[in-house]
């Protein structure tokens, strides 16, 4: 707490002071001023006590939370198995290709046949892993060159930032079409090897440069003077108090790479085994329909919209919450 | 307040005060926060040709009093109560664009970080040009000359030159007198200076406060000076508020204020800070603790746990400013005795 | 450069040397000659090329006596603040030897330097920004400690904490909390806390209250001083606060463009300034005392500090020193000497020329054009923005933070 705010905090100090009337009253305060025994509050902990009130956080984490949960149990509750054909024998691809709304299927059937709803909630869980992985492969990748970078400085610092350079002169989906491309086999891999790649150079100049403004902080200056060893010099005082900005990013590339995913399923390059629904996918497979039935389209692109909102929310509320120029 | 005519400073140019304020208030509400009052009902008068300090540490409201005067307090998130009169008018309650016209007209203000201040894209000349062409009227062409005279004015060498540079081209020094040339370029009766030195180093420090009696001398522009140096107000004002946790807790002339102050805070302040004239070796005598510990002005003096001779009133009751004839006051219970 | 204790011929014709010596050879803590540091200004499009240097300390003797207080004072830009850090090995001196208790810290490197850094610790003036914001007080505390073996036995630790914060007068209730939660004045002690934390014999402040509110000032310099007594510590202070640096230290060195252009007594030198630029800077320092400032006369510089990357050839003052003479200034650069002037004692050392002739008043200040000084100086700068460059290069240098502004 610093002394942003005194009177109101120091209102029950009247009454310790009345406590002591009579004694010295001089001595009620310290030399050096009071210090409260209450345990201390961390950076982190009093960014989630701001995080709690954040109307925009609760709702970003509830779309959040909601998707996750959907993910994880989406084989159980989906009322029909999302591969099977089950309405297969009602698509007439001349004159009703898509079987509509019926008892037991509430939003009809793919141009197979299959139950939409199944395949949006099952495809819940492909779309979070496409997301959260390229998310962890993104940041693996750009936080091992970042750290290279923003610690060592000099030659090594040239170097990686200028392939990093280069890999954000090309623009972002262009690359991940390029790597999905080179793939021989598409797969769900492909797709998140593509996407992550994106993310690394993004992640990498993220992080070098919030390392280098550590670098010349007062406080690893002090760490230095104290004798501390250059590696805890890097992983305890340079790493942590870099991370804010990656982590706010974090929430925000979830976000991207299920965008990016579904882009890369549209045009063809995701993943070919349409036994394991995916949202964007599923949008993909809407683009020859999307005149005479746009909900095959519509679904699952609300669905990305919404999950995309959700996180993007999240990473605002956080981006905020992180901030030292916001906090007390 | 009734000023004796035989005093210097308030009654050289008149008793009719350019600036009053009166029972200045500023709420600070920020969302999800308690409301935090910044200046708690703070009165002074500023007289034409007279140096008024306000002088206090950090978070005792002085800034705050300053930018709620001239109206430059963000829209929101803070309450502003009480009047400031300049010649008649309450700028508190006075119309955006109307304030806009009188702020560097009739009031300009300088502050500490003269970087920050001026615009680093526009050369330094243009920048003095387009308060002259805002407030006066004048063409750019008619303001040039002008400005290169104000230039010359403040002390800057070579001030044809100095026209067409970009206040990264200038030292501290040299932007905090193109700050003050700016602020002068309309002949302001008013000019509040809040920190002005605090940046700069002793040397320039000299240079600017020089600069600064001059213009009040010469010009009879009223200053309103804002700091934290006791050193600075010594040599420049002629009254000095001091300000302890957003109230007035002491005010006199510079002389008798230095001479015999009265408030233990202020003589906890003189006590505490070494001095370049005094004999050394003697240990300094601190102020215990800091603003986190006050107490709300509401029930008490919010000094008494940082005081050095609190009485049993001082956390029971709120100590009220108290003005004796000499144009004097004191906010305290139980003073230091005078010594004169 | 590899130097030893030993007097060196230089030092050997060095009035205040042979005195320091005279009191107790093995009395010097501190013994730093010839310190240079010398920052490129580097500028390139692809490749950086060494287009200049900036000069921020340029050939400073500096010897500190064990448990004494050496400030160190001179305005922004002056290399005071580079002088501290290149004492403490963080900002590797270009030229110069630092032997701290024998050993030369400017030859060490890596691992070597990192053990020896128990020995000098350093003081900053940022309370806040210079205790990492991640950490508890007590994380923050042990971890100097842990880095050179100090904090094998946890009980020990604890109590060792403990008696740490009861030296800076902060309760044991603070080892559980954030800086965030304190107030500057209480940052200032625990910054204070974790340089004791591995017993230092020296402690280098820079600037160590000028961050404080200034009822807050006195109590940090009163802990130093107690500090001091109670730990037998040797101090270094940077500051640019004449008042504060008179205040706490024995000795005092004054610093202009990378150079000492005095050193003295505390007392001698605020009773008899020698140095033009020192006159001017102590004449330039308002004091609280009405009567006093409507008296002071103040010996007015004008313009501003020339750019430490193009430092005036002779004496660095001359371009604005009021007593400026034909001869001398202009190109020869004086060093610290003795000055033959009765009841001026040998340890007050003056680099001026003419300081005799001006003590006598033989010299009389005379007016100082700005326009002149500042356009000679402008013309030996090669690039319009050359002055804009060099802040940028020594902020770079010092980590965004201004050389002890």
């Amino acid at each position: 707490m610093t002394p942003a705010n005194p009177m109101t905090r120091r209102k029950d100090r009247i009454d310790d002071l009345a406590a002591t009337a009579g004694s010295d009253r001089a001595a009620a305060v310290r030399e050096a001023g009071s210090v409260d025994e209450k345990p201390g509050v961390s950076l982190i902990a009093s960014a989630w006590q701001r995080l709690r009130r954040s109307p925009v956080f609760l709702i970003g984490a509830a779309i959040t939370l909601v998707f996750v949960v959907l993910a994880l149990v989406s084989p159980l509750i989906a009322p029909h198995d999302p591969a099977a054909n089950l309405l297969l024998d009602q698509v007439r691809p001349q004159s009703n290709p898509i079987p509509g709304p019926q008892p037991g299927y509430p939003l009809g059937a793919d141009d197979v046949g299959r139950d939409l709803l199944s395949r949006l909630l099952v495809g819940s869980q492909q779309t979070l892993i496409v997301g959260v992985f390229a998310t962890i492969f993104g940041l693996t990748g750009g936080m091992t060159l970042g750290i290279l970078a923003g610690a060592f400085g000099g030659w090594v610092d040239s170097l990686v930032m200028r392939i990093v350079d280069v890999l954000l002169s090309i623009p972002s989906l262009l690359l991940a079409f390029s790597i999905a491309a080179l793939a021989t086999r598409p797969s769900q891999l492909t797709v998140i090897i593509a996407v992550a790649a994106v993310q690394v150079p993004i992640f990498a100049r993220l992080l070098r440069g919030s390392m280098l403004a550590q670098r010349h902080s007062d406080h690893v200056l002090a760490a230095r003077a104290l004798g501390v060893t250059e590696r805890a010099v890097v992983f305890r005082h340079m790493l942590p108090n870099s991370l804010g900005p990656v982590i706010v990013q974090s929430t925000l590339v979830l976000a991207v790479s299920i965008i990016d995913a579904a882009a890369l399923s549209f045009l063809g390059l995701g993943n070919p085994n349409d036994r394991q629904p995916e949202w964007g996918q599923m949008l993909g497979r809407a683009q020859p329909f999307i005149y005479d039935n746009p909900h095959l389209a519509v679904y699952p692109a609300l669905c990305i919209i919404v999950v995309a909102l959700g996180f993007t929310l999240m990473g605002e509320s956080l981006r905020e919450a992180l901030d030292p120029k916001t906090r007390r | 307040m009734t000023a004796t005519a035989t005093t210097p400073g308030s009654s050289r140019h008149g008793d009719e005060p350019l600036l009053s304020v009166r029972d200045l208030r500023v709420t600070f509400t920020r969302q999800g926060e308690d409301p935090f009052t910044a200046v708690d009902g703070v009165s002074f008068d500023v007289r034409p040709g007279q140096t008024v300090g306000l002088v206090g540490e950090s978070g005792c409201g002085k800034s705050v009093t300053s930018l709620a005067i001239m109206g430059l307090l963000p829209a929101r998130g803070n309450r502003v109560e009480g009047t400031a009169t300049f010649e008649g008018t309450d700028l508190l309650t006075l119309a955006k664009d109307k304030m806009r016209d009188r702020r560097g007209r009739d009031i300009a203000m300088i502050f500490q970080d003269p970087l920050s201040s001026l615009n680093p894209v526009v050369p330094i000349g243009r920048q003095v040009t387009e308060v002259l062409e805002r407030h006066k009227s004048m063409s750019r062409k008619a303001a040039t000359p002008v400005a290169r005279e104000l230039l010359d004015r403040v002390g800057i060498p070579d001030p044809d030159r100095r026209l067409t540079d970009y206040p990264h081209q200038l030292s501290g020094g040299m932007r905090q007198r193109a700050l003050i040339a700016m602020a002068l370029a309309c002949e302001p009766r008013l000019l509040i200076a809040d920190e002005p030195t605090t940046a700069l180093d002793v040397t320039i420090q000299a240079q600017i406060l020089g600069l600064l009696k001059e213009l009040v001398t010469e010009s009879g522009t009223a200053l309103v000076m804002i700091t934290h140096d006791l050193g600075v107000v010594a040599g420049l004002c002629d009254e000095v508020n001091v300000l302890y946790g957003g109230r007035i807790v002491e005010r006199g002339r510079r002389h008798e204020l230095f001479a015999s102050p009265r408030h233990p805070y202020t003589t906890g302040l003189l006590a505490s800070i070494p001095r370049l004239d005094g004999a050394r070796g003697a240990p300094l005598t601190p102020i215990p603790g800091s603003v986190a510990d006050n107490l709300p002005w509401e029930h008490a003096c919010a000094f008494a746990p940082r005081c050095s001779q609190p009485v049993d009133r001082c956390t029971e009751q709120s100590p009220e400013l108290e003005h004796d004839d000499g144009g004097r006051a004191l906010r305290c219970f139980n003073p230091v005795e005078a010594t004169s | 450069m590899t130097t030893t204790a030993e007097p060196t011929d230089a030092a050997a014709t060095d009035g205040p040397a042979d005195d320091a010596r005279a009191h107790d050879d093995g009395d010097l803590l501190v013994d730093a000659r010839g310190v240079k540091v010398h920052f490129p200004i580097k500028r390139g499009v692809v490749f950086d090329k060494v287009v200049g240097h900036v000069y921020a300390v340029d050939g400073v003797d500096l010897r500190i006596r064990k448990g004494e207080t050496y400030g160190l004072v001179g305005e922004s830009g002056c290399g005071k603040s580079t002088l501290g850090k290149a004492i403490l090995g963080l900002e590797p001196p270009t030229d110069g030897s630092v032997v701290i208790d024998g050993t030369d810290v400017a030859s060490l490197k890596g691992e070597e330097l990192r053990k020896r850094r128990k020995d000098f610790q350093m003081v900053f003036q940022d309370p806040m920004s210079s205790l990492d914001p991640r950490q508890s007080v007590e994380s923050l505390l042990v971890e100097g400690m842990k880095a050179h073996g100090l904090a094998s036995d946890d009980k020990a630790t604890a109590s060792r904490l403990r008696e740490l914060l009861k030296a800076v007068g902060l309760p044991a209730a603070a080892l559980k909390k954030y800086p965030h939660e304190f107030s500057g004045g209480q940052r200032q002690r625990i910054g204070i806390a974790r340089a004791l934390a591995v017993e230092p014999k020296l402690i280098v402040a820079d600037e160590p209250v000028s961050a404080l509110d200034v009822s807050v000032q006195a109590q940090v310099i009163n802990l130093l001083e107690d500090l001091q007594d109670e730990f037998e510590l040797t101090y270094l202070v940077v500051a640019h606060d004449l008042a504060v640096v008179r205040h706490i230290s024995d000795r005092i060195g004054v610093m202009y463009l990378g150079g000492l252009v005095e050193e003295a007594g505390a007392d001698d030198l605020y009773a008899q300034p020698l140095h033009p630029y020192t006159r001017a800077l102590l004449s330039a320092v308002p004091v609280p005392d009405p009567t006093r400032e409507d008296e002071r006369e103040q010996i007015l510089l004008v313009g501003d500090l020339p750019s430490p990357s193009k430092p005036p050839p002779g004496c660095r003052f001359h371009t604005r020193c009021p007593w400026r003479q034909e001869t001398r200034c202009d190109d020869e650069r004086p060093q610290l000497r003795v000055l033959e002037i009765d009841g001026v004692p040998s340890s007050h050392r003056v680099a001026c020329h003419w300081a005799e002739d001006i003590e006598s008043g033989k010299i009389q200040p005379h007016h100082v054009d700005p326009t002149a000084t500042e356009q000679d100086l402008r013309e030996e700068q090669d690039a319009p923005h050359a002055v804009g460059d060099v802040e940028e290069a020594v902020q770079y240098q010092h980590g965004g933070h201004g050389a002890g502004s």
